[in-house]
């Protein structure tokens, strides 16, 4: 038996419609199984929603590119663990959206980095890495110190990523402005980065 | 993983590779031995023909071997839903066997580490080259490098202590960590008429001139305030981790201007503790090793 291709080489339309239906299908069968796993869709023990100020301090993160240095995914090989603790779990980024494994360590690995320094430290740190790291090539965030954290776009953040699933309060969203009121971008940058991985200094 | 789930993986697995062998067999043709082989009709830009050869023996062979490899991967490792594989092989069974032969290598060194005192660990050198990597990874962030510290990050190569430089005392500080907390006095000095003075007057302790009238004024706020933590003659109180005023070691700068902010606004020192999170053994080492950095020979 031999399948003629002809009409299909020929009709451009049905070609673009089958591949179309081709790629469909291989999405459908790789990621919706992936909504139905506990693994991904059960949050590890601890993991909670961001508060505001975390929440503003993540998006800061993100406009900032924090992630093109900086993984936030530490593999199970022991020279890993050995440095930084628990391996990552897929169950600590499901009020991840989007997750912030990143791909590219110029810096150190985050995913831990929580209470691993001081407020302090990491102002200091954010200002100017060398005055504490001599060696670092960590560009200066200067401006995160002057600039505030803008109270009105809180609640619609909280609000879309319950729409998406993250599990906020009533309660939560309507106090979410004034958490974040009068606070600067360092401040909830600091914060967000403070809870990164605490949950699993609870797991051994 | 709910078993749903789990069949709906097999099957589609199961059913991608029947495919993939379906397509190969039902497009194949025999070599064919007369060595003519037929085209397929299309004719392009009015004289190419596309011919229609059958597949290469190389990689008809490569396709199949391919496939009987995946079926063996799936057979021995986890790959079809929640069948864990014959081989019962996982990403943490494999992560716990590597920390578990890790722990042992290093369980025999341990040992003796932690038979030996603190005094004795600081002068050997197969435990101070494994406190060095240490340093580097948990401590250098914030004593620097060269351990030499920074504004508000205590110097470990000298001989002045917040706390106390006794073996006890530095493992204390590491194990547990320490909360400095220095008051803003601002308010309780009268404003900063009463900082300056206040001001003067510590500079004057450690050897720096300044207007007599103004020291006069700072030493008799300095004895209602100040000496509770900082002691009569400033000394300090390492109990406190109250820092001594009369040496020339400061933690945040010894100018006026630093000074002043530090009786000012106050100063919130934090040392976070670590034997949670390093364990006995390597707080152990690290204390050792900070003892052997101020003890003077020098080397990091």
């Amino acid at each position: 038996m031999a399948f003629n291709h002809d009409l299909i080489e020929r009709k451009v339309g049905l070609l673009g419609v089958l591949t179309a239906l081709t790629i469909s299908v291989a999405g459908f069968v790789q990621i919706v199984p992936l909504y139905f796993a506990t693994e991904t869709t059960v949050a590890a023990p601890g993991i909670e929603p961001y508060g505001p100020l975390q929440l503003e301090g993540r998006d800061i993160y993100i406009r900032e590119g924090c992630y093109n240095c900086h993984s936030q995914m530490i593999r199970p090989l022991q020279s890993e663990t050995e440095r930084y603790g628990h391996y990552s779990l897929a169950g600590e980024s499901v009020y991840d959206h989007p997750f912030q494994f990143g791909s590219k360590r110029t810096g150190p690995d985050l995913a831990r980095v929580g209470g691993r320094y001081t407020d302090e430290w990491h102002r200091l740190h954010m200002i100017n890495p060398r005055d504490l790291v001599p060696e670092s090539n960590m560009p200066g965030f200067p401006w995160l110190a002057d600039s505030l954290v803008d109270p009105a776009g809180t609640p619609g953040k909280m609000a879309a990523l319950r729409a998406i699933g993250v599990p906020y309060t009533d309660e939560q969203i309507a106090g979410a402005s004034a958490a974040v009121e009068g606070r600067t971008e360092m401040e909830a940058l600091i914060a967000y980065l403070q809870g990164l991985g605490t949950a699993s200094r609870n797991w051994k | 993983m709910s078993t749903g789930t789990s069949w709906f993986i097999i099957i589609v697995t199961l059913l991608n590779i029947a495919g993939c062998v379906w397509l190969l067999v039902a497009n194949g043709r025999a070599v064919d031995p007369a060595g003519t082989a037929k085209d397929t009709g299309h004719v392009w830009d009015g004289d190419l023909q596309e011919l229609n050869n059958p597949l290469p023996r190389w990689w008809f062979w490569l396709f199949i071997i391919s496939v009987i490899f995946s079926l063996a991967y799936l057979v021995l490792y986890p790959g079809l839903g929640s069948f864990r594989g014959v081989l019962g092989w996982s990403q943490s069974g494999q992560h716990a066997g590597e920390v578990a032969r890790a722990n042992a290598a290093q369980k025999e060194r341990y040992a003796r580490y932690a038979s030996l005192s603190l005094p004795a660990l600081a002068a050997d050198p197969e435990a101070m080259g494994t406190a060095r990597t240490l340093y580097a990874n948990y401590c250098a962030a914030c004593h620097g490098s060269d351990a030499r510290g920074g504004a508000g990050f205590p110097n470990l190569t000298d001989a002045s202590w917040l706390y106390g430089g006794d073996p006890d005392t530095v493992l204390a500080s590491i194990a547990n960590g320490r909360m400095g907390a220095m008051p803003g006095w601002e308010a309780a000095l009268g404003g900063e008429a009463g900082v300056d003075e206040v001001t003067a007057y510590v500079l004057s302790l450690s050897g720096t001139a300044g207007d007599p009238g103004r020291i006069a004024a700072g030493e008799a706020k300095y004895a209602t305030y100040c000496v509770a933590c900082h002691g009569v003659d400033g000394s300090g109180n390492p109990a406190l981790g109250a820092p001594n005023l009369k040496d020339d070691v400061w933690l945040y700068g010894g100018d006026a201007v630093t000074v002043r902010t530090s009786i000012a606004k106050g100063r919130q020192g934090q040392m976070p503790a670590h034997e949670a999170l390093l364990g006995t053994d390597r707080v152990r080492l690290l204390a050792a090793y900070v003892l052997k950095l101020s003890s003077g020979d020098g080397s990091t």
